[in-house]
């Protein structure tokens, strides 16, 4: 199991545009990824429901965790969409 | 076939009827009779299908609108939604009866959490109604997506379809139900929008029938003739003229200047409204400033560049900004996060602001600052005060960061009755009616089941702001009206005649408010005034001062 704590870059958090993209972006990883945020129960990051409900804001902390096969890279694809800012333009 | 209603404004329309689709009931909770799996590849297929429809409009839509589609359609085809669906077919479920428990789960869960979430709970909401109904077989319920333009025909119009309306598409509304003061007479009126409200026949209308719609006289005329179709048209193109005639400054007929000015939420929106013929900027809503900023306030520095631009639209022109207005209607959970079992009569507007002073020395810093470096001449005031000692506190502060002239709302029923103390202090003084309205009737105005209390002509409201008049006029200083009752154009006369000096509302009202206007002279708005402030209730003064007004057009003629 590959885990990595990633601190929420876009401003308004974890939902609206930045929710979808994060999701659509862990469903086409190539195996099952988990996000957790603080010390919390683990959801299917290919959930947009899921990941809505966890409530994450701007520089929350949160955990995401796979051991499907390329577990490095997803979870560097995913990192970098969760660190950036899609609120700013 | 005629059909009589409650008419919105003065505008005639006419096309083709689209019947608003009726909201679905509750799946009843019987046992499937087909199976788990073949109520299993129901659900899959609908759900399927309604997220491919809902991606391909939002690839139509583009820009944000598709964002939110896309993100519907995810929540449609959503893996941990799915998982709970199975579970309740697992249980002998039909589909539609799964699929509406399962996504109402998920939907109490998000609401609960409030904010953001909550607004995605709605989105939610119209997902599974568009999945239902395609398990059913029946159309979508909300507004119908017609590629020409309709004469939208419905029960009666919830703040969640008339968000979603495409303006452009709905040439008139007819509502069944609803009276003169219902969010979609409300709408229509913000917008100027054809509509005739509490026609009861309406829902015996026909999609796709040819209807006339003439506001003015109340009435839909279902199959016109061929004369009456002209006849129309012909008002229509008179009005349209109207609008675009240049707009001159808002004055009685003796030449009494009444200032109409434009209620914005928006810098975005300024410039149109100044082309539109704004004579400045009567009430600018700063909430959406913090709104926008997500879980916090945002930077003197970001204010500063929205107010700037504002303020740049209107160069030598009033523009009356509001501090910010945080309350029952409009959360910010950085200013008040305390439940209240009456947030009406709770922690908001200049309340919220004086626990939070930091943020208000923040936003009158920044509006001190966009007023030195533009030419337009900028006021302040606060929303929600209801005392004396409050005015005195907003007034002082404001001086003393900077800001040249300060004043109040009156929304709040003692601030109104004690306004010849307040203008000892302030510059001015805006009435906001609605808030008046819900404050003098006790009747809350986002709660549908007292809608009708909400009604600005009544006399007890009228009083309210002829008081203010009285007192504004006694010290020379001006009153506003910033309230949905200015845009009334018959109750703007008699706003005038109660001492009102300048009049705000929607840029889209301005055309039909100007023109009202210039039909009196002072004098008579005055006595329309009077004969509003004589009756028992809001529907006698409205039909008092209609009959008052023919009694005046004979003696013009």
């Amino acid at each position: 199991m590959v885990t990595r704590t990633v601190r929420i870059g876009s401003s308004h958090g974890l939902h609206a545009r930045p929710a979808k993209l994060f999701t659509q972006a862990a469903a086409a990883a190539p195996g099952p990824v988990t996000i957790a945020k603080g010390d919390g129960k683990p959801v299917n990051a290919a959930s947009i429901l899921g990941v809505i409900s966890l409530g994450v804001e701007h520089g929350d902390y949160v955990t995401l965790s796979t051991d499907a096969e390329g577990a490095e890279a997803t979870l560097d694809e995913l990192t970098e969409l969760l660190v950036t800012d899609h609120d700013e333009s | 076939m005629r059909i009589a209603g409650t008419g919105i404004g003065q505008g005639v329309a006419t096309g083709r009827v689209a019947l608003m689709p009726e909201p679905l009931a509750t799946p009843s909770d019987a046992q499937s009779t087909i199976g788990v799996e073949a109520e299993k590849a129901r659900s899959v297929e609908s759900l399927g299908r309604v997220a491919r429809a809902l991606e391909e409009r939002g690839a139509t839509a583009g820009g944000t609108a598709r964002d939110v589609l896309e993100a519907q359609a995810m929540m449609a085809e959503d893996p941990t939604l799915s998982d709970s669906i199975d579970e309740l077919l697992g249980q002998g479920k039909t589909a539609e009866r799964a699929v509406s428990e399962a996504f109402a789960a998920f939907r109490d869960q998000l609401a609960a959490m409030g904010g953001y979430l909550g607004e995605r709970a709605a989105d939610l909401d119209d997902v599974a109604q568009r999945v239902i109904a395609d398990l059913l077989g029946v159309p979508a319920p909300g507004v119908p997506e017609l590629d020409e333009p309709f004469v939208l025909v419905a029960r009666d119009l919830a703040p969640a379809d008339t968000a979603l309306l495409d303006l452009d598409k709905v040439l008139a509304l007819v509502t069944s139900d609803g009276g003169p003061t219902s969010h979609t007479a409300i709408l229509a009126r913000e917008k100027s929008i054809v509509a005739i409200v509490g026609a009861a026949d309406a829902l015996s209308l026909d999609e796709g029938q040819t209807v006339v719609v003439d506001a003015a006289a109340g009435v839909v005329v279902a199959d016109p003739s061929a004369d009456e179709v002209a006849s129309a048209e012909a008002r229509i193109a008179e009005r349209a003229a109207l609008v675009d005639a240049p707009a001159t400054p808002g004055a009685l007929a003796d030449g009494t200047a009444v200032p109409l000015l434009a209620n914005l939420g928006s810098s975005k929106a300024a410039q149109a409204a100044a082309d539109g013929g704004a004579e400045g900027v009567g009430l600018f809503r700063t909430e959406f400033l913090f709104l926008d900023a997500g879980g916090s306030a945002p930077t003197i520095e970001e204010q500063r560049a929205h107010y700037v631009e504002l303020l740049e639209a209107f160069p030598g022109k009033k523009v009356v900004v509001r501090l910010l207005d945080a309350g029952a209607d409009k959360p910010l959970a950085f200013l008040n996060d305390a439940h209240e079992e009456n947030p009406a009569l709770g922690l908001r507007g200049l309340r919220a602001l004086r626990v939070s002073e930091d943020i208000l020395r923040e936003q009158l810093t920044a509006l001190a600052e966009a007023d030195k470096r533009t030419s337009a001449d900028l006021w302040v005031m606060a929303p929600m005060v209801s005392t004396v000692e409050e005015t005195e506190y907003i007034v002082g502060l404001s001086k003393e960061l900077g800001l040249k002239t300060a004043g109040i709302m009156v929304e709040v029923p003692s601030i109104a009755l004690m306004a010849d103390k307040v203008f000892e202090t302030a510059d001015f003084a805006s009435i906001g009616t609605n808030d008046l309205t819900q404050y003098t009737l006790a009747a809350d105005r986002l709660l549908g089941s007292v809608a009708s209390f909400q009604d600005p002509w009544h006399p007890a409201v009228l009083r309210l702001v002829g008081e203010v008049g009285a007192s504004g006029a006694r010290a020379s200083k001006p009153v506003g009206i910033c309230g949905e009752a200015a845009a009334d154009p018959l109750l703007a006369v008699v706003l005038v005649g109660l001492g009102a000096t300048t009049l705000s509302m929607s840029p889209s009202a301005l055309a039909d408010v100007r023109a009202s206007l210039a039909r009196y002279t002072l004098d008579e708005a005055r006595r329309l005034a009077e004969t509003a402030l004589a009756a028992s209730g809001a529907a006698e003064a409205r039909a008092a001062v209609t009959a008052a007004l023919e009694s005046l057009k004979e003696t013009h003629s």
